[in-house]
């Protein structure tokens, strides 16, 4: 049987203002009955070429076919009726709404019944495998059942052209693999499917065909029988990139920092962390594996002092004099003082790591202003740092006095991790450092984070993507709801094994707030 | 006397009960309206200058105004002058992306400034020894009441005496209720509040919602004015006299948790707190300053208690005060 081309991408170019090209000249064409990945590395494109065939965006230059057709989308509502849908990385549904409502919300078909609706949507679940509540509030769901939601409401309006935008990004193992069971389900349906990725082993296990973007121009396309890894990367990168990720073995571990049953709450008096107790050594990476918001930002602060500790204690071993000293209730200043050479990079870079506003000299500075006593500020010492740090870790910048919301991503995480590392920790602790990252970017710190480890500094690494703490942490503590559910040794474990341990939690069940 | 009381209450909640529901439901579409204040007060000047216009067109002789003529030029008037401070500010929000805060405050600046200028005016054209117009004969007739009120005893007072301005109130506010609740506008409106960028993805006109539900809002808004000015002051203008009521209204969005149906009752509570000080005995002139302090205490403690609460549904819209832009990045 031939394949019908669902939806064809003539010469597409998007501009962002004048100097900004999103896309440039991308062909692309989807066949039904088909899963299409749309495989490249951040910033290259694909959200954006995406949401011109969902109507966010239009095309500055270029057509769109939808069955041989030309079509013109200029809207969302101009996609639906094309019977393409679209489901979004950040989700996009009203939180205080009940699932059915999200997803009846915008339809125009006649009389209002949401009772109706909901049987609908009951009909589509069971046809395709979902498991949903209709009447249940979106705020109370986990990210997996919001993203149901999401699937759920494309199907509701009849889509049979569906566009998924990193949608593993925020799921276990298991979800993932039970998401693709559906997408398989669907394209056996005679669905066409295409999704959004950089991660390449899903590319590989899921798709049919493969189209790579890189820098916002169309690379080819591959059918995924014929390509392996290396290859995908070479034409995603545009140069051979080495997947290896190392794992120093340093042998002398000592203990460094104590953490004994540490418990605290949120402001609205949640539990966040429930009797957190693990040991991070020198010259060992520790990772920490968990669903997002299960307590690794608070658990990172507890030992930063950023949060205030209801019970448990923090205890630091002092290298070489081997003094303990307990962190707890202490503000980031007194530790500091103490003589704890702690160094923290929060997941929110702009927000608690840099000042956006500031240029990279002056964020050189947050970390050491007090070390000055003249009443005006020495910037010679920090601006050497800044172009350190600019050199070394190849920043791309016009200067060091760019500010630093003007950087990309990649470029803003390289100043703030150079920054922590040039302050020469004992303990460095990481948040996501490689979340939207290229390739290179990310290996990059993949190599400081060894480097760290083999000056015997106790790295704790927060990450999501579980082949990487698989291949790089020598421990991974996974934690689920503010419990440590388990620590495992990175070299026998299996990213199975982690995600089964990531689910298990003594609140099964029962739904937490992250908002 | 409690009777009394009862209404008195009533008729001093209506102008909050307007004002409210016309910022619950411009709030629902992300707009947190601060020039309600300033609306009122158009509103109430639009009014009193149509009825000025059409007394003397008639000679200022009862017998020659026709009653509905009487009624229905001061409330369409109400109804353009507050609609057009509502475009007003629409088109600064949300054509412009003017910051909200900012354009309500001036709103309020304006609408009071206008009202007393046009007041002023009016004053000045009858050339009266008071700082005040009186169009008492405009509202004898917005103070018709219904049959019966008369003969019911009780009965007939509390619920039949009231001025039509009142009925209309409430049921504006029931028709809000069921719209923004049971209607698939309601749903759309709410997420256009709640999430735009949500709203835009399901194909919602955005930018249609947040300016109709804008003036519809400044529209009943204004009616607050026109009632206050009509009934509660028996037609009688003076300038700044409508005082801070807008200001109540908008705490009045709070104490309500956004919903009309609350917004009733609470009018009616804020009413007759605004008015214990008249039934207390013995209370001197600094006392009766801090009862009035009354209604704003009840919504911060009712604040307090359902930020306490945390309840998901009893947050204001999560988009509001937020100006949206599509192509955002």
């Amino acid at each position: 049987m031939a394949k019908q081309p669902a939806i064809e991408l003539k010469n597409i170019t998007k501009r962002f203002g004048a100097k900004v090209i999103a896309n440039k000249n991308v062909n692309l064409t989807a066949y039904r009955g088909e899963i299409l990945s749309v495989l490249g590395e951040n910033g290259s494109g694909k959200t954006t070429l995406m949401n011109m065939i969902s109507g966010i965006y239009f095309p500055d230059e270029g057509q769109i076919f939808i069955d041989g057709k030309e079509a013109v989308i200029a809207s969302p509502k101009d996609a639906f009726s094309y019977k393409i849908g679209m489901i979004h990385q950040h989700f996009k549904l009203v939180d205080v709404f009940s699932a059915a409502e999200n997803i009846v919300l915008g339809i125009e078909d006649g009389k209002y019944n949401l009772k109706k609706s909901v049987d609908e949507i009951k009909k589509i679940s069971s046809q395709y495998g979902f498991n949903l509540d209709p009447e249940k509030k979106i705020y109370t769901m986990s990210v997996s059942e919001k993203q149901t939601v999401e699937i759920i409401k494309v199907l509701y309006r009849g889509a049979d052209i569906l566009i998924l935008d990193e949608p593993t990004a925020v799921l276990t193992p298991q979800e993932t693999d039970k998401l693709f069971e559906i997408l398989r389900r669907m394209r056996d349906d005679g669905k066409c499917i295409i999704i959004i990725t950089h991660k390449l082993h899903e590319v590989l296990s899921l798709s049919d065909r493969v189209a790579v973007l890189r820098k916002g121009e169309y690379v080819g396309t591959v059918n995924t029988s014929e390509t392996n890894e290396s290859d995908l990367t070479e034409m995603m990168v545009g140069k051979k990139v080495d997947l290896n990720i190392e794992r120093l073995e340093t042998g002398d571990c000592q203990d460094r920092l104590v953490v004994k049953n540490v418990t605290c709450y949120d402001r609205v008096g949640a539990k966040v962390l429930d009797d957190v107790s693990f040991t991070a050594k020198s010259g060992e990476i520790l990772g920490i594996a968990g669903i997002a918001g299960s307590g690794q930002r608070e658990l990172l602060e507890s030992i930063a002092g950023l949060q205030h500790l209801s019970s448990g204690e923090i205890l630091y071993n002092t290298p070489k004099t081997g003094k303990v000293e307990n962190l707890r209730d202490k503000t980031p200043m007194q530790i500091r003082n103490m003589g704890v050479r702690l160094s923290f990079v929060p997941e929110d870079r702009l927000g608690m790591g840099l000042v956006g506003n500031m240029d990279i000299v002056d964020n050189m500075m947050l970390r050491s202003y007090s070390k000055g006593h003249s009443f005006f500020l020495k910037r010679k010492k920090p601006k050497d740092l800044a172009m350190k740090i600019i050199h070394d870790l190849e920043v791309v910048t016009p200067g060091a006095g760019t500010p630093v919301r003007r950087l990309s991503g990649g470029n803003v995480q390289k100043v703030l991790v150079g920054r922590e590392i040039a302050s020469s920790p004992t303990v460095l602790m990481v948040a996501y450092p490689v979340r939207g990252l290229d390739i290179n970017s990310s290996y990059m710190i993949y190599k400081l984070l060894n480097e760290q480890k083999k000056k015997g500094v106790s790295i704790i690494f927060v990450g999501e993507d579980l082949d990487v703490l698989v291949e790089l942490c020598d421990r991974i503590m996974v934690i689920g709801g503010g419990h440590i559910n388990g620590i495992v040794d990175g070299r026998n474990t299996t990213k199975e094994e982690i995600g089964l341990l990531m689910t298990k939690s003594k609140y099964n069940g029962k739904e937490k707030d992250n908002g | 006397m409690i009777i009394q009381f009862i209404c008195r209450a009533i008729l001093l909640g209506v102008p909050l009960l307007f004002g409210s529901t016309g910022e619950i439901i411009t709030e629902k579409s992300g707009h947190l309206n601060l020039g309600i204040p300033g609306i009122m007060y158009v509103g109430a000047i639009s009014g009193v200058v149509g009825s000025f216009v059409y007394e003397n067109a008639c000679g200022n002789d009862i017998t020659v105004m026709n009653g509905f003529l009487a009624v229905i030029i001061p409330l369409i008037c109400a109804i353009i002058g507050s609609t057009i401070m509502g475009l007003i500010y629409s088109f600064l929000t949300v054509t412009l992306h003017a910051n909200q805060n900012v354009t309500g405050l001036a709103l309020t600046t304006l609408g009071i400034g206008l009202g007393n200028f046009l007041g002023a005016s009016l004053i000045n054209i009858t050339g009266s020894e008071l700082p005040s117009i009186a169009l008492t004969k405009t509202s004898s007739f917005f103070a018709s009441k219904l049959p019966l009120a008369d003969d019911l005893g009780w009965f007939g007072e509390l619920f039949l005496s009231h001025d039509f301005l009142t009925y209309l109130a409430i049921i504006i506010a029931v028709i809000t209720s069921l719209i923004l609740n049971k209607s698939r506008v309601g749903l759309n409106l709410r997420s256009v509040g709640e999430s735009p960028a949500t709203a835009d993805a399901a194909g919602i006109n955005v930018v249609k919602y947040r300016y109709v539900a804008t003036c519809i809002g400044s529209a009943i808004a204004g009616l607050g004015g026109l009632q206050y000015v009509m009934s509660y002051a028996s037609g009688v203008w003076s300038n700044n006299a409508f005082g801070d009521r807008g200001w109540m209204a908008i705490a009045l969005v709070i104490f309500a948790l956004w919903k009309p149906s609350f917004a009733i009752v609470g009018s009616f509570l804020f009413g007759a707190l605004c008015n214990a000080n008249n039934y207390i005995q013995g209370l001197g002139t600094e006392t009766q300053e801090l009862f009035k302090m009354l209604p704003y205490v009840v919504t911060i403690i009712v604040l307090v208690i359902t930020s306490m609460r945390k309840k998901r549904e009893h947050q204001p819209p999560a988009g509001l005060g937020l100006s949206y832009f599509r192509e955002e990045r």
